[in-house]
C-alpha cells in the first residue's frame, strides 16, 4: 500500500445520498423489465385519464346497434343492448385504477405501519398487534360488507376503495412483520442502534429500503387483489351505484352469454385491461428488485 | 474502565412471557484501559449476550454495568447516544454488518450524520485516512465498494474504522475474526493489539480458546451464562483449576500434539477451604477427573428458569479466580 | 490403490464465464487411510468433495477421472453416478440434519431413506443400532425428532446413516467446524472409530482447521486457488513442509500451551486471485515471499521426497 493512495480518500464519500439515487436511475433506466412493464403501465393510466375524452359515448347509454363486432364507429363493437364498449372500457380502466390505488394504498399503508412495527419491536407489542391482525384476517369480509353496505346510502368508487383497503391489510401486514423480523436480526440494524439512529430512521432508511422491491410487490398484489375483489362487490350489486368497471363489463358480458355468442370484442377487452394492469406492475417489480439490489445487478 | 457487576440476563419465552430462560447468571467482571479482556464459552454460554448487553442492545435483567463511573445500564435518548460516542462494537458476521444495498461507505457515513456532523469535507477525511491507515486499509480499494465485493478481513477492518471514528475508549469483538480465513484473521487479531497499545479497553468474545490464548491479557471462561474461571491468561491456561476449563483445554485441537498424547497437567489443588464443603472428603477442589463438557454427553442441563445464589469466586492466587466445583 | 483420482476439474457455470473451481487435482488415498482436505474458503477443497459425490446443474465437469478400487466413476453421468452415491461413495454435509425434515423422527428418516434405495430396512437396522452406540448415542435418538439432538449428536446419526453401507469412500465435509471444542472431539473420533473397524475404507475430511486434521488424518492435503499445492502425512505436513503457502498457513495459526508476550504471529498478505481468469503460472505467486523469475511458469505436482508432494519450484 503506498501513501499516494492512502491520501485519496475518493470525493463520492462525501455525498453519498446523491451519488445512491443517481445510481438506482441509471440502472432503472437501463433495466428492460421495468422499462417494459413502466410502458404498459403508463400507456393504461394514460388511456384511463384520456380515453374518456375521445368518445362522446357515455358507458352505460345504449348508443348503437346491438352487439355488433369493432369497427371504425365503434372501435370496441357495442355489448348485447348497444352499449359502446370503448368508453366503457376506458371508463372502466379509470375506475379500476382508482379503486387499486385507493384500496391498495390504504391496505398497505396500514399493513406496512403494523408490520414494521411488530417486527421491529416484537415481544408484548408483537404479539398484542399480531392478535388484532389475526382478528381482522378471520372477519369474514364479504358478510361484513353485506351489512356495512346495507346502511349506506350512496356508494361510489371512493367508498369500495376504503371498503377494500380496510379489510385486506391483514397478510401485507404478516408478510412485512416476517421479513421485518429476519432484516431486524441482522447485525447492520445493531450497527445503526450504535450509530445512533433513531428507531424511525432505522425501520425506513436501513430496513423498508432492503424490502423495497418486497413492498412494492405487497403494493401490486393488494391492488390486484383490491380489483378483483371490486369486481366482486360489483357483481353481486355492491358496487358503484351508477358507473362502470372492468370486472362490472366482464361480469355483464359473462352474465349476458358473450363467450357463447362468440362476442370476443365485449370481455377480451376488460380481460385484458386487468391483466395488462397487473402484469405490468409485476414485470416493474422484477425490474425493481435487480435496480435495487446490487447483487442481481451484476448477473 | 468498564464493570459488569452481578449481571443477569433472563428471556421471556412462551406466550407473553409465562416462562423465562437465565442465560447470564451473575457476571462480574471488569476491564481496565490498554486491557484485552477474553470472554471464552462454547455456544449458549451467554458469551455473546453479554457483549450485547454492554453494547445496550439488551436490556440487562438485574445487576448493573458501569463506563468510566457511571452506571450506564440505564442510559436512554442522549445519555445512551454519548456512550456510544465511547463505546462500539464488531460483530461476528462481516457480511450482515453491512446494510447490502449501500456501498461500505454508508457505515461511516452514519457515523459523520450522527456524531461528526460539524465537521467540514475536508476534515473530515483527513480524519478518515489516517483511520484507515490504522487498519491498513487501502481507501481507494475499499471506498465505494459493496459488501459483496470486499472480503471479510477488509469489511471487519472497515468496521473497526467506523469505531476508530468517534472518541473509541472501549471496543466489543464478538467473534470478530471466527469467519475469517486463516491466513488473515491472524492479522486482525494484531490490529486489536495494536489498538490496545492506545489506550483502548477490548472485550474479545469468542469460542477459540487458542485465539484468546494469543489476544488477551485476561481471560474469563464462561459456562451456562456463568463465570467459572477467571485471570491473567497465563494463569488460567497455564494453571486451570476448573474441570470444565481443564476439560475444555484437553479438547483443543493443537497442532503439535494429537488429543490424549498430551500429559494430564497438574494443578496445584484449590488451597483447603476455599471451596466450601462441595466435595467429598480426599477430592481437592480441582481434581484431574475432567467433568466432560456439555454436549459431550447428553445430560439434563441444570435447571436455568431462576437465578440461582452463586457461590462467589475463589481467588486461588493473585488475580485468578474459580468457581467452586460443583456449582457450574 | 482405493482412490485415485487423476487431473480432476470441476468449473462453476457464471454468467460472466467458468470460475475454475477445481482446476486440477491429482492424488490417491489408500485403503483405510483418512486424508485431511485443507485450505482457505474458495481453494477447491468442497468443489472436489462434493464432485466426487455428485456434480450438480452449477458445476460443469471439464475432465480428468476418479476410480473407486480400480473401476472408474462416471463423472459425467450423474445417472450413473446416483448408484453409487450411498453404497459406494458416501457425504457427511456440514449442515445434514437442517436440510432434513424436522417433522419426521430420525428413525422414520432413515427407515424412508434406505427403503428410496431399495434396501429394506430390517436387514440393516440392527447394525444402524450397533454403530449408533459406538459413537456413543442411545437407539432412544431413533424416537426422537432431529430437533432434540444438539449439534455434534446430530452430525454423528448423519455420519452413522451414510456409512451404513459400507462405502468405499467417505466425504465429510467441515463436519467439524459448526460445533463446540468438546463435542468436535466426540465426532472427529467417531471418524477415527469407523476406519478402524473398516466400516469405510478411505476417508476425505474436508475442513478449513489444520489443528483438527492433526487429531484424525493420515496425511493432508493442502490446497490454493483450486488447485492442490502439497501433500504429504500429517506429521510431514505439520513439521517438515515444503511449501512456502504451507509453511506462512502454519506460522499464522495461535495454539493453546504457547505464550506469545513479545512475539507476534503474521497472517498472509493478499488475496488469492480471482478463479474466473487465473492467471498463469503459479497462483500463489503474488503473495509468496519466495517467488522468483521462474514462478511466472506453473510449478507442476511432483514428489520432493518419499511420499511427499508439492507444487514449487523451491520445494
Amino acid at each position: 500500500m503506498t501513501d499516494a493512495n492512502l491520501m485519496t480518500v475518493p470525493d463520492a464519500a462525501a455525498d453519498p445520498a446523491r451519488r445512491k439515487r443517481s445510481e438506482a436511475l441509471y440502472f432503472a433506466v437501463r433495466n428492460p423489465k421495468l422499462i417494459v412493464g413502466g410502458t404498459v403501465l403508463v400507456a393504461l393510466l394514460l388511456l384511463a385519464i384520456v380515453g374518456p375524452y375521445l368518445t362522446d359515448n357515455p358507458p352505460n347509454d345504449y348508443v348503437g346497434p346491438k352487439a355488433s363486432p369493432p369497427s371504425g364507429d365503434y372501435w370496441f363493437g357495442t355489448t348485447t343492448f348497444g352499449q359502446d364498449v370503448f368508453s366503457q372500457f376506458v371508463h372502466g380502466l379509470r375506475t379500476t385504477f382508482v379503486v387499486g390505488v385507493l384500496g391498495g394504498g390504504i391496505a398497505a399503508l396500514i399493513g406496512m405501519a403494523v408490520g414494521f412495527t411488530a417486527g421491529y419491536r416484537g415481544g408484548r407489542v408483537d404479539e398484542f398487534l399480531n392478535m388484532v391482525t389475526n382478528i381482522v384476517l378471520v372477519i369474514p369480509t364479504l358478510a361484513v360488507l353485506l351489512v356495512v353496505s346495507a346502511y349506506l346510502k350512496a356508494r361510489g368508487v371512493l367508498v369500495e376503495g376504503l371498503f377494500v383497503g380496510f379489510t385486506s391489510w391483514p397478510w401485507a401486514a404478516r408478510a412485512i412483520r416476517a421479513q421485518t423480523f429476519s432484516l431486524t436480526a441482522r447485525d447492520f440494524v445493531d450497527l445503526a442502534r450504535l450509530s445512533g439512529l433513531r428507531t424511525r430512521r432505522i425501520i425506513f432508511r436501513e430496513i423498508a429500503p432492503n424490502m423495497s422491491s418486497y413492498l412494492v410487490m405487497t403494493w401490486i398484489l393488494l391492488f390486484g387483489g383490491s380489483i378483483l375483489i371490486a369486481a366482486t362487490l360489483d357483481f353481486i350489486g355492491l358496487g358503484p351505484t351508477n358507473g362502470t368497471s372492468l370486472g362490472l363489463m366482464m361480469n355483464n358480458a359473462v352474465l349476458w352469454s358473450a363467450l357463447q355468442l362468440g362476442m370476443w370484442w365485449w370481455f377480451i377487452p376488460p380481460g385484458l385491461g386487468i391483466t395488462a394492469v397487473v402484469g405490468g406492475l409485476y414485470i416493474m417489480n422484477v425490474g425493481l428488485d435487480e435496480v435495487f439490489n446490487p447483487r442481481l445487478r451484476e448477473l | 474502565m468498564l464493570r459488569l457487576d452481578h449481571v443477569s440476563k433472563s428471556f421471556g419465552l412462551g406466550a407473553f412471557g409465562s416462562r423465562s430462560f437465565l442465560a447470564v447468571d451473575d457476571v462480574s467482571l471488569r476491564v481496565a484501559p490498554g486491557e484485552v479482556v477474553s470472554l471464552i464459552g462454547e455456544s449458549g454460554s451467554g458469551k455473546s449476550t453479554i457483549g450485547k448487553m454492554i453494547l445496550r442492545l439488551l436490556p440487562v435483567s438485574s445487576g448493573s454495568i458501569t463506563f468510566q463511573g457511571e452506571d450506564v445500564s440505564t442510559h436512554t435518548g442522549k445519555a445512551l447516544k454519548a456512550y456510544y460516542r465511547r463505546v462500539q462494537g464488531v460483530f461476528q458476521d462481516p457480511f450482515s454488518s453491512y446494510n447490502p444495498i449501500f456501498t461500505v461507505d454508508h457505515a461511516l457515513d452514519l457515523v459523520r450524520r450522527e456524531y461528526l456532523g460539524d465537521l467540514s469535507g475536508q476534515e473530515w477525511r483527513r480524519r478518515l485516512t489516517s483511520v484507515l491507515e490504522t487498519v491498513s486499509i487501502n481507501a481507494g480499494e475499499v471506498l465505494g465498494k459493496y459488501p459483496h465485493q470486499l472480503s471479510g478481513g477488509q469489511l471487519q477492518r472497515l468496521l473497526i474504522a467506523r469505531a476508530l471514528m468517534l472518541d473509541l475508549r472501549f471496543l466489543v469483538a464478538d467473534e470478530i475474526i471466527s469467519m475469517l480465513d486463516a491466513s488473515t484473521r491472524i492479522d486482525v487479531l494484531n490490529l486489536l493489539g495494536d489498538l490496545k497499545t492506545r489506550g483502548l479497553g477490548i472485550l474479545f468474545i469468542t469460542h477459540d480458546l487458542s485465539l484468546g490464548n494469543y489476544i488477551s491479557d485476561r481471560t474469563v471462561i464462561l459456562r451456562h451464562g456463568a463465570v467459572v474461571e477467571m485471570g491473567a491468561t497465563g494463569l488460567v491456561f497455564g494453571n486451570p483449576c476448573h474441570p470444565y476449563t481443564r476439560a475444555l483445554l484437553s479438547a483443543v485441537p493443537q497442532l503439535h500434539a494429537r488429543w490424549g498424547a498430551a500429559p494430564e497437567q497438574q494443578a496445584p489443588p484449590v488451597p483447603g477451604g476455599s471451596a466450601p464443603g462441595r466435595q467429598a472428603p480426599g477430592t481437592p477442589g480441582a481434581t484431574t477427573t475432567a467433568v466432560p463438557p456439555a454436549g459431550l454427553v447428553a445430560t439434563v442441563e441444570r435447571s436455568r428458569t431462576a437465578p440461582g445464589r452463586r457461590a462467589a469466586l475463589v481467588e486461588i492466587e493473585d488475580d485468578h479466580f474459580v468457581a467452586p466445583t460443583g456449582n457450574g | 490403490m482405493s482412490v485415485q483420482v487423476k487431473d480432476l476439474k470441476v468449473y462453476y457455470r457464471t454468467l460472466r464465464g467458468d470460475v475454475r473451481a477445481l482446476d486440477g487435482a491429482s492424488f490417491t488415498i489408500a485403503d483405510g487411510e483418512i486424508m485431511g482436505l485443507a485450505g482457505e474458503s474458495g481453494c477447491g477443497k468442497s468443489t472436489l468433495g462434493r464432485s466426487l459425490i455428485a456434480i450438480d446443474g452449477r458445476m460443469r465437469y471439464v475432465g480428468g477421472s476418479v476410480s473407486l478400487d480400480g473401476a472408474a466413476l462416471p463423472l459425467d453421468d450423474q445417472a450413473a453416478m446416483a448408484r453409487h452415491r450411498f453404497t459406494a461413495v458416501s457425504l457427511v454435509p456440514q449442515y445434514a440434519m437442517s436440510a432434513m425434515n424436522p417433522t419426521r423422527k430420525i428413525g422414520k428418516l432413515v427407515t424412508d431413506l434406505l427403503r428410496s434405495r431399495g434396501i429394506a430396512p430390517d436387514t440393516v437396522l440392527g447394525e444402524f443400532r450397533r454403530r449408533l452406540e459406538l459413537v456413543g448415542l442411545s437407539t432412544d435418538v431413533l424416537a426422537r425428532y432431529p430437533i432434540e439432538l444438539s449439534g455434534g449428536m446430530k452430525q454423528r446419526v448423519v455420519m452413522v446413516i451414510s456409512t451404513l453401507l459400507d462405502p468405499s469412500l467417505l466425504v465429510a465435509d467441515e463436519i467439524t467446524s459448526a460445533l463446540d471444542v468438546s463435542t468436535q472431539k466426540a465426532v472427529a473420533e467417531a471418524v477415527v472409530e469407523f476406519r478402524d473397524r473398516g466400516f469405510v475404507a478411505s476417508t476425505i475430511v474436508i475442513t478449513h482447521d489444520l489443528s483438527i486434521l492433526v487429531q484424525m488424518a493420515d496425511s493432508i492435503m493442502i490446497m490454493y486457488a483450486g488447485k492442490p499445492v502439497e501433500r504429504a502425512s500429517t506429521d510431514a505436513v505439520v513439521s517438515s513442509s515444503r511449501h512456502p503457502y504451507t509453511r506462512l498457513l502454519l506460522s499464522s495459526l495461535p495454539e493453546v500451551g504457547v505464550r506469545y508476550e513479545e512475539h507476534r504471529l503474521s497472517g498472509i498478505a493478499g488475496r488469492p486471485p480471482s478463479l474466473l481468469n487465473p492467471p498463469p503460472g503459479c497462483r500463489f505467486r503474488d503473495r509468496c515471499p519466495l517467488a522468483f523469475a521462474k514462478c511466472a511458469e506453473e510449478p507442476p505436482f511432483v514428489e520432493v521426497a518419499p511420499g511427499h508432494s508439492a507444487a514449487c519450484w523451491k520445494a
